[in-house]
């Protein structure tokens, strides 16, 4: 393994293991470049599922055949390999969810249905995905708390020199992203969750764009909870999980009732298993989660780092090429960034971009990107998103800029 | 080139897209809709004045948006102007058809609008080319006043 780390990854055979890519869209050859939407699934994680469903499957936790014996043994597997990819202590702080959005509902529900009062503040940033805010408004409505935001400065980034004046002693939990989906800035979140330590505040990491994308541990980052999902990293859809530290998993409450959560129950009351289980009510996404254990094991074979290296290079490729079009104007930080670059062109308005580079064979995203209140304080209708990951190449985005460039001429 | 993108963004749609015709706001006497398709951020301004009898006597819109919607806005306003209210109630209608169903021949009523029979192909931009005509449908119900309309359900 590790001998196989110290070499360059072999990205062309990597590629082969997505046969997704291996298709002509509209005539053209496919070029997918919306993977901070989701990613594509390399054929271990096909296999994975299907040896799971012709093998192995039963319910888990119940059973006392052989069949649910596997089942949960492949399902609780995968847990100890989600906690392993985190750096968690203990696989009892990783909760299965349907992803990102899930892990944050179930903390802005239950956690903050406990523990946020009226008078409270929740301090959020202003580069949010609709996921990490939405929650925090539904909980401040119920509550009485109110939001705070982070400003971020025309270049992106976050105005950490607010933060002394925003994270005061009223902050009962600060929730924010790792990585922007729309600008791409990777925010500084070990300083921010000790920022947050400090005056006795909770932190929560929106992992979605990182998890698959740079190593990550949540011991060193200092973080309380990590929320992310397995479709953007390569998993299935509907799982991903959420990280919580044991005391905090502990301290909060079940959110939904119902089977594989309790311990004992009468017509009256019932008591509850400890977490993750007192999280994950009724029979859990088995298949999926063994899915993103195979996505999780499939990453680690190429290693984060090497991931984030290639894709921040084929970031910082695209920039490069995208500035040499007439009048392109790049969002987001010059410096180190995610593997994505959002931009807006004065020719065309983003739809009808991703409209003809879609009839290319290119798929793109156009939008506002679940930012809304972002796209309206930058004054933009929205942009059009490239995001790479590590099965893109350097020939792709000369075959972007080839069809943007004829996109140009069609539109002017 | 490709077809389908030709026929979607035909010359005149480009052009109209680009120079907007009948763009500004009626000051006085005009129902007002503000009509926004959230799930892409288009977004129009329409005002119309309706004579005594209901017909459209004027028609004005502003906004901002996608080549789709801008330039289906600008060509609505042209057809629709001078257009007794069953007339209009029937453009509606037919435009509908146009950009959703498979309609063997379009009505020559419909004119340069049906230049917008392209759309049909690309489902996700349906929306776009109806953003103006979900506003102006509001403004014959309103009758009145200033509303509100998007394309998304509620």
């Amino acid at each position: 393994m590790e001998s196989f780390k110290a070499t360059k990854p072999d990205w062309e055979s990597i590629r082969e293991d997505f046969p997704i890519l291996r298709q002509e869209v509209h005539g053209k050859p496919l070029i997918y470049f919306d993977n901070a939407a989701s990613s594509q699934k390399p054929v271990a994680v096909i296999e994975a599922l299907r040896r799971y469903y012709e093998r192995d499957h039963a319910n888990v936790h119940r059973g006392l055949h052989a069949l649910s014996t596997r089942a949960t043994e492949a399902y609780e597997g995968a847990r100890a390999l989600v906690a392993k990819y985190l750096g968690a202590a203990s696989a009892d702080e990783i909760v299965f969810t349907r992803g990102t959005t899930e892990g944050i509902n179930l903390v802005a529900q239950a956690w903050g249905g406990r523990f946020v009062r009226e008078g409270d503040v929740i301090l959020l940033t202003e580069m949010e995905h609709h996921s990490n805010l939405v929650p925090w408004q539904m909980l401040a409505e119920r509550s009485g708390a109110r939001l705070r935001f982070v400003p971020v400065r025309e270049d992106g980034t976050l105005a950490l020199e607010t933060l002394d004046s925003l994270l005061t002693s009223e902050v009962k939990i600060f929730a924010f992203t790792h990585i922007s989906n729309s600008l791409g800035t990777i925010n500084p979140v070990a300083k921010l969750c000790r920022a947050a330590r400090a005056v006795g505040a909770v932190s929560l990491v929106d992992a979605a764009q990182s998890a698959g994308h740079l190593p990550i541990d949540v011991r060193e980052m200092g973080c309380d909870f990590l929320a992310f999902s397995g479709h953007k990293m390569c998993g299935p859809t509907g799982i991903g999980a959420l990280y919580g530290r044991a005391e905090l998993l502990e301290a909060t409450p079940p959110w939904h009732g119902g089977g594989e959560m309790i311990v004992s129950v009468s017509y009256e009351k019932s008591s509850y298993k400890n977490a993750p289980h007192k999280f994950e009510a009724g029979t859990p996404n088995i298949a999926d989660a063994v899915g993103l254990g195979a996505a999780i094991e499939y990453i680690e074979r190429i290693g984060r780092s090497a991931i984030f290296e290639h894709d921040a290079e084929l970031a910082r490729y695209a920039i490069q090429r995208l500035e040499g079009l007439p009048s392109v104007r790049v969002i987001g930080p010059r410096g180190a960034r995610g593997g994505l670059v959002g931009f807006v062109m004065e020719a065309a308005h983003p739809h009808d971009l991703t409209t003809f580079a879609d009839r290319h064979g290119l798929a793109l995203r156009g939008g506002h990107h679940c930012n809304q209140p972002l796209m309206k304080k930058f004054r933009l209708p929205g942009t059009t998103r490239a995001s790479f990951y590590f099965y893109n190449t350097t020939a792709e985005i000369d075959r972007m800029i080839e069809i943007l460039d004829a996109a140009v001429r069609f539109f002017s | 080139m490709n077809t389908d993108l030709e026929d979607l963004y035909q010359q005149v749609i480009l052009d109209h897209s680009r120079r907007p015709r009948n763009f500004g706001e009626i000051a006085e006497g005009a129902v007002k809709v503000h009509g926004d398709n959230p799930s892409c951020g288009d977004e129009i301004h329409l005002s119309v004045r309706f004579g005594a009898d209901g017909g459209v006597e004027d028609i004005k819109f502003a906004g901002q948006g996608c080549a789709i919607s801008q330039a289906s806005a600008s060509l609505m306003t042209m057809k629709l102007k001078g257009k007794s209210r069953s007339e209009a109630e029937a453009m509606l209608r037919a435009f509908h058809d146009l950009v959703t169903v498979e309609v063997a021949d379009p009505p020559k009523a419909l004119g340069d609008l049906r230049l917008l029979e392209g759309v049909r192909k690309f489902p996700q931009r349906v929306k776009c080319a109806m953003l103006s005509w979900r506003a102006f449908e509001q403004a014959l119900t309103a009758g009145s006043g200033e509303s509100a309309v998007t394309t998304e359900a509620k």
